[in-house]
């Protein structure tokens, strides 16, 4: 039987505010345990919480982005449970009423199409702390540091249908908050994660099959391994008569497997209600306008800008606009070098892309700045280097060696350009080598590599390869 | 010294007849040997209260001193107090010192007001009769085999019996009108917003309000001018002008228009309790008021609401009291279960647990509509109803409650009737509109309490008209023997 997937994401964003959603305390990541939770966030008695009206125009921002709905009145609730982490005993988040409804976002696929997927709600709400399970002797630790944390929720429509537009998507959305600078994108530090609801259908199946939702995954290659094994699973349970349970899972990216975590049944009631300590959140059109005017360029507005400005293909400006630093850093380039957008992409694309990806780096990480760069691209306009000897310059640069010229200077990799010395040595090597050229000129065209090949090793690459080109054709035809 | 208002300390400080250190101390004196009959206090703060006062004689000194420096007064033990025990009256909170103060404290804290003491309370307080209290209950200073009424009760006894000439309250269904009430006091409950609630402990967050319990009505404008104000700390707080709340105390009441609702004087209102608010209503004629005979149709919903609101919102507001981070934590608890089952088993007392329970039900899947959702919706019709009769009168004349202090005992097993005794408060908190009750005569020998209900933010006018009352009875000055 063949199958069709269904796939909705909950992509929790933490909000890149200053201070907590209802309290003064700080956010920021990395505080000795505890440090940075105040009477709010420990939930002393007596205590009321206060909005962060940063955290309204933050997920106003996001309704935009999406051409959501942005809710004139949207309300805050209590989700009730018990854990050690949830200092209140429940969860301030809206239910009924979310900030954000009814967007959507588009996605690019392997094969260069495009796709729309549904944006349900984006809803405010505050993260928990942390239980630490290590170094207490069979106890737990609690750490509020987190307590207290904006999150921006988003839930996407089950309009997925495999692991690889789940990652299209979940990357878009990264890409998005952090054009909108709502949040940082730090995935390792849990600032962007994701729970996947996953079930299967018979292909053609008009009704959902039973979906099991994944939580807290923190990677793509999670998010895209974890889809992969639970659709397995689950068509291997109904391919040998099973059924799938609703139920939450868990998964391992040491065993690459998902394990259940409750079942419905065992889920808890949360006993939602509008939380009586927080008026109703009130947006104004006024609001909204000044918001849309503080918005920066999104990403598919750029794409278009770097098609259209900078004559590149679709799929390069796509490339150089998954992020917004990445964007910056072409256009950096481009600006510095004073034109050559096609060549300051193929660097920033090939050389720089594949440095970081190497090293395994985050663009703002990059050893050669754009500057750098451009001063590079700027030899290689004027002959100076070659594009292969730029390579070899790019890498001295990224290790630190200096700026592009000083680089030429000191390995001595300046371009050679003199006709006359050129010509002595593919006059050298022609003699030297009387067997090929008597096979050359006898029609044996492809051996014209070979003499290109020595004239670039006696000049260790130097020599402009342009000119090298025409002389030997000149030389070995004469 | 003793045995003054407010106001007339606050004038004896000034004129230097005596310092702020003699009257607490007296106070305190008085605490020691006489609170031993009374039970109201669950923490007395000597020594701060000591340090307190002579930090208000060197103000006073200068001249240029706050209206109420050096005055010592009592706060209820819902009032997060920083350095002190705060208990809300539970085993829970036995073993908490609060690191902060409620904005309420710090208000009078700023003032120069000195705090004598956290006065006892119902558990939490829920409670009509303080005898849910984890420290005992409170006696009645008219007659100590009577309840004080509560929550507040300690607050009231306090008061009534003079160890303090004035207490801070919370109300949520009556706390502060109910034992003002049956202990003789002036006791007022603001429009909901506007005193803070932050810091102090809440049981309904949107019922609960902080008020003033005093002597009398001009002793409760000057706490209320301590009191009120915005609160950037509570969201609910409203940001709205503070008037000078004696300003209009001495206002003529000719041609006031003053509602008496029929269904506030109907079954289960005791004889001679309605003898005396009729009595009063009288007094207020002769002053030159209209009497109105108005209907508040769907004040017979109140209290069934009632016991939907509140109970879903302590259910939650309650849940933060685990053993985790603070209060009471079992021994060796065997698991996550365990510590929270036994922690909040051993720490709750039972009309707690009660609560909770009936929260936690009204709120759960399937029964939320119902219950939550349909009681939230019928107080809109309460709050309809006053609205429609504001559009009548200036204020709303009744009992405070059905009967005088009740026996020590007598309904504590009887949950339904103990509910009853907060019939005609019940109404105005969940429609969020301020409520006074002030002494209006006796029953038996225990005080009777007439309320006074006025429209959103008209405390001033309240305030006025409980004045007036005053200036024409001297039911406020009668003292326990």
């Amino acid at each position: 039987m063949e199958w069709e997937v269904v796939i909705g994401l909950e992509i929790h964003a933490q909000l890149a505010t200053n201070s907590k959603i209802f309290s003064g305390a700080s956010t920021a990541y990395g505080a000795e345990p505890n440090t940075q939770a105040c009477e709010v966030d420990l939930a002393l008695p007596g205590v009321l919480p206060v909005l962060n009206k940063e955290v309204v125009k933050m997920a106003t921002k996001f309704g935009l982005a999406t051409g959501s709905t942005v809710a004139q009145r949207s309300v805050f609730a209590r989700k009730n449970y018990f854990y050690p982490d949830l200092p209140k005993g429940y969860q301030i988040s809206q239910f009924e009423l979310p900030i954000v409804h009814n967007g959507k976002l588009e996605i690019v696929l392997d094969d260069g199409a495009t796709k729309t997927i549904g944006i349900t709600r984006a809803h405010l709400e505050e993260d928990a702390g942390k239980s630490l399970h290590e170094d207490f002797h069979g106890m737990t630790g609690i750490d509020l540091n987190r307590a207290g944390t904006p999150l921006l929720e988003i839930v996407s429509e089950p309009d997925i249908r495999s692991a690889k537009e789940a990652v299209a998507y979940m990357k878009k959305i990264h890409s998005l908050v952090q054009y909108l600078e709502i949040c940082d994108g730090n995935m390792q530090e849990g600032s962007f994660r994701c729970d996947v609801n996953v079930s299967v259908r018979p292909k053609g199946q008009k009704e959902f099959g039973t979906r099991t939702e994944t939580k807290n995954l923190n990677s793509f290659r999670f998010v895209e391994k974890a889809i992969h094994h639970e659709v397995q699973r689950q068509i291997e349970i109904i391919e040998n008569g099973g059924e799938i349970i609703q139920q939450t899972r868990l998964y391992n990216p040491d065993t690459d497997e998902t394990r259940s975590m409750r079942s419905k049944e065992e889920a808890n009631d949360y006993r939602y209600f509008p939380d009586p300590d927080l008026l109703p959140v009130m947006i104004e059109e006024s609001f909204i306008e000044q918001v849309k005017s503080e918005m920066p360029e999104l990403p598919d507005e750029k794409k278009q800008r770097f098609m259209s400005d900078f004559g590149l293909k679709a799929y390069d400006a796509d490339v150089l606009t998954a992020s917004r630093e990445l964007a910056n850093y072409f256009e950096a380039t481009v600006a510095a070098v004073a034109g050559e957008a096609k060549l300051c992409a193929n660097w920033v694309q090939g050389e720089v892309i594949g440095a970081l990806n190497r090293e395994g780096m985050e663009i703002s990480q990059a050893q050669v700045s754009p500057a750098l760069l451009a001063g590079l691209i700027k030899r290689i306009q004027d002959n100076t280097v070659s594009q292969k000897i730029a390579k070899q310059v790019f890498e001295a640069m990224w290790n630190g060696e200096g700026d592009a010229d000083a680089v030429i200077e000191s390995k001595g990799l300046k371009q050679v350009t003199d006709i006359g010395l050129i010509e002595q040595v593919i006059d050298e090597i022609i003699a030297n080598n009387p067997g090929q050229l008597e096979q050359y000129r006898s029609g044996k065209d492809k051996l014209f590599g070979f003499f290109v090949g020595q004239v670039m090793k006696q000049t260790q690459g130097k020599a402009n390869p342009a000119q090298v080109n025409e002389l030997l054709r000149k030389k070995l035809s004469s | 010294m003793m045995d003054k208002t407010l106001a007339e300390l606050a004038q004896g400080l000034k004129n230097k007849e005596f310092s702020s250190v003699e009257v607490t101390q007296a106070h305190l004196d008085r605490i020691k040997s006489n609170d031993g009959n009374y039970n109201s206090f669950i923490t007395v703060c000597e020594a701060e209260a000591l340090a307190q006062a002579q930090a208000a004689d060197a103000v006073l000194a200068k001249r240029e001193a706050p209206v109420l420096c050096g005055v010592p007064i009592a706060h209820k033990d819902i009032f997060c107090t920083e350095g002190v025990k705060t208990t809300c009256g539970s085993k829970m909170l036995d073993n908490f010192i609060s690191p902060y103060d409620a904005t309420v404290v710090k208000n009078f804290k700023q003032a120069g007001v000195v705090t004598l003491g956290k006065t006892n309370m119902d558990e939490f307080a829920m409670g009509s009769s303080n005898e849910t209290s984890f420290y005992g209950g409170v006696k009645n200073p008219w007659d100590v085999k009577k309840v004080p009424g509560g929550s507040s009760g300690g607050s009231a006894a306090c008061v009534a019996a003079g160890l303090a000439p004035a207490a801070t309250g919370t109300d949520t269904g009556g706390s502060i009108r109910q034992p003002a009430a049956l202990c003789g006091i002036t006791g007022l409950k603001p429009t909901y917003g506007r005193v803070s609630r932050y810091g102090m402990i809440a049981f309904a967050s949107s019922l609960d309000q902080a008020g003033p319990m005093t002597r009398n009505a001009e002793d409760a404008a000057l706490m209320l001018n301590t009191m009120a104000g915005f609160d950037p700390k509570d969201s609910t707080s409203v940001d709205r002008e503070v008037p000078d709340y004696t300003a209009d105390l001495n206002n003529d009441l000719s041609g006031l228009k003053i509602g008496l609702p029929k269904e506030f004087f109907g079954e289960g209102l005791d004889a001679q309790t309605e003898k005396a608010v009729q009595d009063a209503i009288v007094v207020y004629e002769k002053m030159g008021a209209k009497i109105v005979d108005i209907s508040l149709p769907n004040s017979k919903l109140s209290v069934p609401v009632y016991y939907v609101v509140a109970p879903a919102e302590c259910s939650s507001n309650l849940s933060r009291f685990d053993g985790v981070r603070y209060g009471h934590r079992c021994e060796n608890p065997q698991d996550l279960e365990d510590l929270y089952k036994r922690s909040r088993g051993e720490g709750f007392g039972s009309e707690v647990k009660r609560r909770i329970m009936i929260g936690a039900y009204a709120l759960s899947a399937g029964y939320y509509d119902a219950y939550y959702l349909k009681a939230q919706k019928l107080r809109h019709l309460i709050a309809d109803d006053f609205k429609h009769a504001f559009s009548q009168v200036d204020v709303i004349m009744g009992p405070t409650a059905p009967s005088t202090a009740f026996g020590i005992g007598e309904k504590s097993n009887d949950p339904i009737s103990m509910y009853l005794s907060d019939i005609y408060t019940i109404a105005v908190n969940l429609a969020g509109i301020p409520g006074m009750s002030i002494p209006a005569g006796f029953s038996n020998g225990m005080p009777v309490g007439l309320q006074i209900i006025g429209n959103y933010f008209e405390e001033a006018r309240l305030l006025n008209v409980a004045h007036r009352f005053q200036q024409e009875t001297d039911w406020h000055m009668r003292r326990p023997q």
